[in-house]
């Protein structure tokens, strides 16, 4: 019987009961929402259980004004199966709040995750607890703002939302 | 066994019989013609062996997901040719797949697009892979082979040309298809490319393959075992130079590359020469797809019938006005996926390429994420090279084909 995602889905849930907040499926892709706590534990098991071993991305996406909590860290978790012939893919999400976003670290799960979480903590400004060497890796080391967030001022390059918001005022006079 | 420690700000290395020496700190790039753009590392060297290699990324970082998210859909193109630019018709064929699944038109896209997508696709593989050996293969102090493959890759070149105008940014499809139909000469073109091509890869065969220098500066050199290289998360030849047969192309097909009749060469010693012969084997199958392509390019129509998505005739822009208002809408506005997030994947030269799109209805990506091959491959250089000697960096850095175009977006 040929291993789906449906049935990492139900494996999980019976798992991580608390955990799984939503479970959503767009254009054939699906999408769990979990906890911020537990992830390092949901990504072992993932890993070593189910044999998720392949960690496609990771990533975070600011929803600043749009939604709240205001950060959402992405990881795409990915199975071969034998041979690679299975594919089974999914995305993982937790959500962070705004102020000092952290999350646990899954540099010990996959070793990939070594640099991808250090691109978010530049880009971001979320913090990996338990990451060997979290510093900045794309941009200069002392550069202050992290310019992926939504209230980076591009013109100004000044991640302060004053500024943004002055800059707004200045364009409407 | 000596062993190394971190003793004040500075590595030691403890020898056998007790005698202690520092290790010297030696920065390889920024500007260094072997990283193949700007890297910096910096190594650690106890004499010869390489104790340490940290690379330091960044200096060719534009902002492209920041920008991609204060511009339109069509708008963003362009940037995806300034990533991987060795291979940048394949980066812009990824996005645009990736588009065209947020919008869910995968099923509208006209079979003459497909095809055509698949050949430019495979072209760009072959182009890369050309300059990914040459490349190495004059690191290492072997300069013939790479004026073979820069010669056989010109000819690409001039395919793109005849197809797109451009040579290097290609920026070609669109979405729901190609902009224009193909030239009246592209099955000739790219036919005799495929008459010429496999004697030019016999000859790069014949001068590398065998050859004893190539081997020695190669074989057992950057080992990394399958384990590792999954752990790490390296796709492409990299990971199949290791024997884990990973293609996005049989694992999630896209294009219709399950009709194609294609095998995913493997090599199992996970060395650079063992990568070395991946490549070369893969610019064989395709050569293979590419003809099967060719025999079924369909006629009829190159873009989808989509109104609100695809701009109008220049003819009925310039005539009718119906037709100008929907392009200066289009143009203007852009077209607006429904609010969704989409991961697509494709095979690139290097290894997968995905696109992590959120659209939150508007004209604009609300966010865009490139996962690079090249970034995440560079991660296994300095588990590559710890141990082995300074020269053989060149041929790690090399077997592992980064373009830091991708690396450092």
């Amino acid at each position: 019987m040929s291993f789906d995602v449906e049935q990492a889905v139900n494996l999980l849930k019976n798992e991580f009961p608390q955990d799984i907040i939503n479970i959503k499926e767009y254009r054939n892709e699906t999408t769990i929402l979990v906890g911020k706590d537990k992830i390092r534990e949901i990504c072992s098991y993932l890993k070593y259980t189910l044999e998720f071993t392949f960690l496609a991305d990771l990533t975070a996406v600011d929803y600043l004004e749009v939604k709240s909590p205001r950060y959402e860290v992405v990881y795409h978790v990915h199975r071969f199966g034998p041979e690679c012939e299975e594919n089974v893919r999914i995305r993982l999400k937790a959500e962070l709040t705004d102020g000092d976003p952290l999350i646990n670290s899954v540099v010990s799960v996959w070793s990939t995750a070594d640099w991808l979480e250090r691109e978010v903590y530049d880009m971001f400004g979320i913090k990996f607890n338990g990451h060997p060497d979290l510093r900045r890796i794309l941009m200069p080391e002392d550069y202050g703002p992290h310019p992926l967030k939504k209230d980076f001022d591009v013109r100004n390059r000044e991640a302060s939302k004053e500024s943004f918001e002055k800059a707004l005022d200045d364009g409407a006079e | 066994m000596e062993r190394v420690e971190f003793i004040n700000d500075q590595d030691v290395v403890i020898h056998e019989d007790g005698t202690r020496t520092e290790t010297m700190m030696l920065n390889m790039g920024p500007q260094h013609p072997a990283t193949h753009g700007v890297l910096r590392i910096v190594l650690h060297l106890d004499g010869e062996m390489v104790v340490k290699a940290v690379p330091h990324i960044g200096y060719l970082h534009r902002g492209i997901e920041k920008l991609c998210e204060h511009i339109t859909y069509q708008q963003c193109l362009p940037y995806t040719d300034r990533m991987d630019y060795l291979a940048s018709i394949c980066n812009n064929i990824g996005y645009i797949l990736t588009v065209e699944k947020l919008l869910g038109i995968q099923d509208e896209i006209p079979e003459r697009a497909k095809v055509t997508e698949v050949i430019l696709f495979e072209l760009g593989r072959i182009e890369s892979h050309l300059v990914g050996i040459g490349t190495n293969a004059l690191d290492l102090g072997a300069m013939s082979a790479f004026l073979y493959c820069f010669t056989e890759r010109e000819k690409i070149y001039e395919i793109l040309e005849t197809v797109c105008g451009a040579r290097l940014t290609t920026s070609y499809p669109r979405v729901g298809g190609l902009p224009l139909d193909l030239p009246d000469d592209f099955e000739e073109v790219v036919g005799n490319f495929l008459k010429t091509f496999p004697k030019t890869l016999k000859e790069v065969d014949s001068l590398l393959t065998r050859n004893k220098i190539w081997i020695e500066r190669t074989k057992g050199v950057a080992v990394i075992s399958a384990e590792d290289a999954i752990d790490l998360g390296l796709t492409g030849p990299a990971v199949r130079g290791s024997g884990v047969p990973y293609d996005v192309r049989k694992a999630t097909p896209y294009l219709g590359y399950e009709n194609y009749d294609f095998e995913v060469p493997v090599t199992n010693e996970g060395d650079a020469y063992s990568r070395y012969l991946c490549r070369m084997e893969e610019m064989n199958q395709s050569l293979k797809i590419i003809q099967q392509a060719l025999d079924n390019l369909p006629d009829g129509p190159y873009i989808a019938d989509l109104p609100d998505i695809v701009l109008p005739e220049k003819e009925l822009t310039y005539t009718k006005m119906e037709s100008l208002i929907r392009h200066f809408v289009i143009v203007y506005e852009g077209f607006k996926p429904p609010a969704g997030e989409v991961q697509h994947a494709v095979e690139n030269p290097k290894g997968e390429l995905s696109y992590y799109l959120i659209s939150d209805g508007s004209g604009k990506p609300y966010r865009m994420r490139v996962r690079g091959p090249s970034f995440v491959n560079m991660q296994a250089l300095s588990k590559m090279v710890e141990g082995s000697l300074v020269a053989d960096v060149i041929a790690a850095i090399g077997s592992l084909d980064i373009v830091l175009g991708e690396i450092d977006r």
